[in-house]
């Protein structure tokens, strides 16, 4: 494939970054509110979290009057289901929950699909909503299965695993769908930005190495998936403290970094295999790395840390102390980045190799080190991510990198693919509308918004928003 | 398009190197036309006005006016990143000026896009050679030819619908094969042929489609010597069928050689046009080479006088042979 | 361990409808890649549309050719809404583009504003709309016994999805035939070699891949239709884990054959199943849990799809010389 085009030629991209930045700001806070009425019942905020579901008869109607009892360390409350077999319940009090159905309330006839998860046991986070599903119907079901659970026992026609990509768990401080309000509004521009920064740290990491070796790595998702799982099993089996396990997380990301470089990309770039075929490579390895993490930890929510984050405001603003800590530590390790790219000597090598490989390869530069470099630098980028990404979404799971990943991708393109800055840049608008989205459309569709975004800026400015016009021939 | 030529019309099968008529007839219309940057030419079959390229702050192309002689060899020259590339590029529609307009035979293609451009009868090849590798030389040549029934997704359902037309496009390919000497080459992969043989297979490809134009950027370029001479018979054997033939060239003896006129840009402007000799000598134009490189060997004034020209023509001529075999024995892809 | 059971499973795998679903996608997947070069990152956001489409107009009452029609309009429609602004850029573009796309389909099909018209994630229960394709079956209801395979006629996982669905599969790998021997197929496999080339020969290399693109996407709609046929409509299904499926089934057969699809897609499905079930009688559980055995046969798959790639690009079929994965 011949690689023209937008390249990182200058640093005038860092202020471009922000301008975009404040631009992207303007557009939100000018898209009307036309937001949908609230869900009865319960709205998340910062000191509510919120357990729902839809309960639907064997034949897709809905159960009225069913209910349920919520238990947990917020006490213990009811819920019934109302016309339309919605439910929906307040706790003022992250954890654990258990919601019982009274199978004695069902509509005549009806009966649970899988009556062994009654009761179910939910994580409730404050500010987000969790749902709870009791699917009905025959248990042996054989036409409309259920995707409650994708580890249930093999089908025997085997199907494709059910990707659960889009649903890693809402972030702490985001809400549902609900009425507009300046607070809100603030609030969720607050949750874009953290989003937003958290993703740029994997993002850039991406953009490094398509710059330098013109791979589209599919695979990236799992660094960050990586990041955040060995976080998880240093702080939960070894029992490290949190910043020791987040040491250890980005040691092991730029270790395996080194490695996968070294063992499988250097020798591919040696075979002269061309980019399309590598980038079908790294599809292969997502595929293999994603459900080895499944096969060891299974298919359920890890969670990094149990304790109930401690919330601050900030003016009209409730974010956890996590959140603030998280982007300090992105914001200092991101202008350690935008640093080394633009003052040191193998920094400016990198950009070198990004900008022109053969040149920089002529000019004394020894390219294969600078790519060993950015594929070290990458993967510990996307494990420090993985693992500040999981402490936001309040848990991690096999897949949360690779239903990043094309939120990565987005911001990616949408920066102009191959620059470190317009990846950063990218991030934080891919951010800003995947939480400040929710003000709008359904609150299960906001990754679909970011992607549709993705699609629209390369209708309307192919080369990404700091990309130049590309010379062809 | 030239439809005047009769169907199955076979040029001779070794390339005469100059022909009197053809260059006469050309250097006859153009005798009066004054040597000055633009000047306005008797049969213009392009015309350009004020067209630029800007990319970024750079402005690669800056041309305020450029006619090129119908049935003649131009040669476009300049120093590297005299934007003649981008010239190139900016006429057969692979790229859009930020500003200007032009015309082919008479027809407006500014916006029009590059299969239209091509398909009005002026083709292009590329400097860095593009055969279709994994496709053979005979399907290379195939996908050149025009007004192909069979390449409509539906009538390729029934093959009974285009198998004449493929016929008659595969018999006119063959004999093109034969005059550009890659015939044994039929069915082989174009990936496996020389630098040279792709650049031939190349300009075959694009005369399938009966060009009234050709415009061939850098043809000599990583050309083996022993090839140089078929190729510049083959252009020249162009010119004596009436096709105009526009180029971009670096090795100053060719240009010499076969050109009828010479169009010299530096920075994107055409600072210089007319005939070689009075080119070469053009102090503008020795300025915008010293200006850039100063190795380049602008022509050895040696071959300026009769003599020497048929010289060189009796040499060829003894070339054809070592060329041809040179030509079948050159093996393996690089 | 019970070899004959296995091998009636493994062996079933070879004309099961799954098989015959995913040699279709894979068919129009080759149309797109093989064929063309393009990169088609969402071929399962096609055929879920063309779930989608035929099962919410079944539902909605119409004949079982109007709700095909319907399957293969929006697969069609969302081709062109993908390749105006992608087909005229590099072609890594388009890859993030088709997936990005297909995620969109299955995140708003799986979402709760849409649950009347897609039954948000739970999906299209299968008896919803099975009855007219089942209703079009010219055998008696009842199962059938060929051997040791024993399915219903008609009725979900039956012998009329096989026969209906092999013999698309065979009308498809006709039309490949017919496609890549004429000189709409040599066009695009110029435009797959290089696309500046074919354009300067005076070819519309923009529409050549809009109708390769469509082409190849209404495959994959209809390849949709056939693997929902015998299970539900559910979106998580149809993610990006099949498209990854169909793209290792394109290269292990062969990209750019004709054939290479349906030997892919059977050799797939009969040692991945040969794989899990051998595994599952052999394996004790305290070594491997059954739903690892399911991971551990992904995990194969991806580990697979990695070394065809670098060591066979030309998968079974295809030919050394003409592989299609790029050179340049």
């Amino acid at each position: 494939m011949r690689r023209v085009a937008t390249r990182d030629r200058s640093t005038a991209g860092v202020p471009a970054a922000l301008g975009v930045l404040l631009l992207a700001v303007l557009f939100l806070l000018a898209v009307p509110g036309t937001a949908r009425a609230a869900v009865a019942g319960c709205v998340a905020d910062a000191a509510t979290g919120c357990i729902n579901g839809t309960i639907r008869t064997a034949d897709q109607q809905p159960a009225v009057g069913v209910v349920l009892d919520v238990e947990g360390p917020g006490g213990s409350t009811q819920a019934t289901t109302d016309a339309e077999g919605r439910w929906t319940a307040a706790v003022t009090e992250a954890g654990e929950y258990t919601v019982t159905l009274d199978e004695t309330t069902l509509p005549a006839g009806e009966s649970l699909r899988d009556p062994a998860q009654n009761p179910r046991t939910v994580t409730v986070a404050l500010g987000s909503s969790t749902g709870a599903l009791f699917p009905l119907g025959a248990p042996a079901d054989a036409g409309g299965g259920s995707d409650e659970d994708p580890d249930a026992a093999p089908d025997p026609e085997s199907t494709a695993p059910a990707d659960s990509a889009g649903e890693v768990g809402a972030p702490v401080g985001s809400s549902d769908t609900g009425s507009f309000s300046w607070g809100r509004l603030a609030q969720q521009a607050s949750s874009g930005l953290v989003f937003g920064v958290l993703l740029a740290l994997a993002s850039v990491g991406l953009s490094l190495i398509y710059g330098t070796t013109g791979l589209s790595n599919f695979a990236h998702g799992e660094q960050v998936t990586l990041g955040a799982i060995v976080a998880y099993l240093a702080v939960q089996s070894f029992g490290l403290p949190l910043l020791v396990a987040g040491v250890v997380a980005v040691v092991v990301g730029a270790a395996s970094g080194w490695l996968q470089d070294a063992g499988i990309w250097h020798p591919l770039r040696k075979r002269r295999v061309g980019t399309t075929q590598q980038m079908i490579v790294t599809i292969g390895l997502s595929m293999a790395l994603q459900y080895t993490y499944q096969f060891f930890f299974g298919g359920g929510a890890l969670r990094i840390v149990t304790t109930t984050p401690t919330m601050v405001t900030l003016g009209p603003v409730r974010i956890s102390a996590t959140s603030l800590w998280s982007l300090l530590i992105a914001a200092v390790v991101l202008a350690g980045v935008a640093y080394f790219l633009l003052g040191t000597r193998v920094g400016r090598a990198t950009r070198a190799v990004s900008d022109n490989p053969a040149l920089a390869a002529a000019s004394g530069i020894t390219v294969e080190r600078v790519v060993r470099l950015v594929w070290v630098l990458g993967a510990a980028l996307a494990a420090l991510g993985g693992v500040l990404m999981g402490l936001y979404l309040n848990a991690t799971s096999w897949n949360m990198g690779g239903a990043l990943l094309l939120l990565m991708f987005a911001a990616v393109t949408l920066g102009g693919l191959g620059q470190a800055f317009g990846a950063l840049a990218g991030s934080i608008v891919i951010g800003l509308v995947v939480e400040m989205s929710n003000l709008v459309i359904p609150s299960d569709m906001r990754y679909a918004g970011a992607l549709l975004i993705l699609i629209l800026v390369l209708l309307l400015r192919p080369q990404g928003i700091l990309g130049r016009a590309e010379r062809i021939g | 398009m030239s439809a005047d030529l009769p169907r199955g019309h076979v040029p001779a099968a070794v390339p005469h190197a100059t022909t009197a008529s053809g260059r006469d007839r050309v250097t006859a219309d153009l005798a009066h036309v004054a040597h000055t940057p633009g000047v306005p030419k008797p049969d213009a079959i392009v015309v350009a006005d004020q067209v630029t390229r800007h990319f970024g702050g750079m402005t690669a192309v800056d041309v305020g006016h450029l006619e090129v002689q119908r049935g003649a060899i131009t040669a476009l020259i300049g120093p590297n990143g005299a934007g003649k590339t981008t010239l190139f590029n900016l006429l057969t529609g692979f790229d859009k000026p930020s500003t200007g307009t032009w015309s082919f035979e008479g027809r407006s293609l500014s916006g029009v896009s590059a299969a239209r451009v091509a398909r009005s009868g002026m083709v292009r090849t590329f400097q860095l050679t593009k055969a279709l590798s994994r496709m053979t030389v005979i399907e290379n040549m195939r996908l050149g030819a025009t007004r192909q029934p069979g390449e409509n997704l539906f009538t390729a359902l029934v093959p009974p619908l285009w198998k004449a037309r493929e016929q008659e496009i595969t018999e006119q390919a063959e004999e093109l094969l034969v005059r550009f000497k890659l015939d044994a080459k039929r069915d082989d992969y174009a990936g496996s042929l020389s630098g040279g043989q792709r650049k031939l297979l190349e300009m075959a490809r694009a005369l399938m489609s009966k060009p009234t134009m050709v415009m061939l950027d850098e043809p000599m370029a990583g050309v083996n010597p022993a090839l140089t001479q078929s190729l510049l018979g083959h252009i020249q054997a162009l010119r004596e069928e009436g096709t105009t033939v526009l180029f971009v060239e670096h090795d100053m003896h060719m240009v010499r050689h076969i050109s009828d006129w010479v169009v010299v840009m530096a920075e994107g402007k055409i600072v210089a046009e007319g005939p070689p000799e009075d080119v070469m000598a053009d102090q503008a134009v020795i300025d915008a080479y010293l200006g850039a490189h100063h190795d380049t060997d602008l022509g050895d004034d040696a071959l300026l006088d009769d003599g020497s020209i048929e010289q060189l023509e009796a040499e060829e001529q003894a070339n054809q042979a070592a060329a041809a075999a040179a030509a079948t024995t050159e093996e393996g892809p690089r | 361990m019970d070899w004959s059971r296995i091998l009636v499973n493994v062996a079933g795998e070879i004309f099961a409808p799954t098989t015959a679903a995913y040699a279709l996608a894979a068919i129009g997947l080759n149309v797109h890649f093989g064929l063309t070069g393009l990169l088609n990152m969402g071929q399962a956001g096609f055929m879920l549309l063309g779930a989608y489409g035929f099962a919410i107009s079944t539902i909605a009452g119409w004949p079982l050719w109007a709700a095909v029609l319907v399957a293969i309009a929006c697969a069609a429609a969302f081709g062109l809404l993908l390749g105006i602004p992608t087909l005229k850029l590099r072609g890594d573009y388009l890859a993030i583009v088709t997936i990005a796309a297909a995620e969109i389909v299955r995140l708003v099909g799986r979402s709760t504003a849409l649950t009347e018209l897609t039954g948000a994630s739970s999906g299209l229960r299968g008896n919803s709309y099975k009855d007219t394709f089942q209703d079009a079956s010219p055998f008696p209801d009842g199962t059938f016994a060929l051997g040791p395979f024993e399915y219903s006629m008609n009725a979900s996982n039956s012998w009329w999805v096989r026969i209906v669905g092999w013999a698309v599969v065979a009308l498809a790998c006709l039309l490949i035939w017919l496609l890549i021997r004429s000189p709409w197929g040599r066009v695009l496999k110029g435009i797959r070699e290089d696309e500046d080339a074919v354009r300067s020969l005076g070819k519309n290399v923009y529409s050549y891949k809009m109708q390769a693109l469509v082409l190849g996407g209404v495959i994959g709609a209809v390849a949709g239709i056939i693997y929902v046929l015998p299970r539900a409509v559910q979106p998580d299904s149809m993610g990006r884990p099949m498209t990854f499926f169909i793209w290792t089934i394109l290269l292990l057969g062969g990209a750019a054959t004709v054939f290479g699809p349906v030997l892919g897609s059977i050799i797939f499905w009969v040692s991945l199943m040969l794989i899990k079930s051998v595994m599952r009688a052999g394996v004790p559980e305290s070594v491997m849990r059954t739903e690892q055995i399911e991971q551990f046969g992904w995990i194969i798959v991806g580990v697979t799809l990695m070394l065809l790639v670098i060591f066979r690009p030309q998968g079974i079929l295809g030919d050394k010389k003409e592989l299609a994965i790029d050179v340049r």
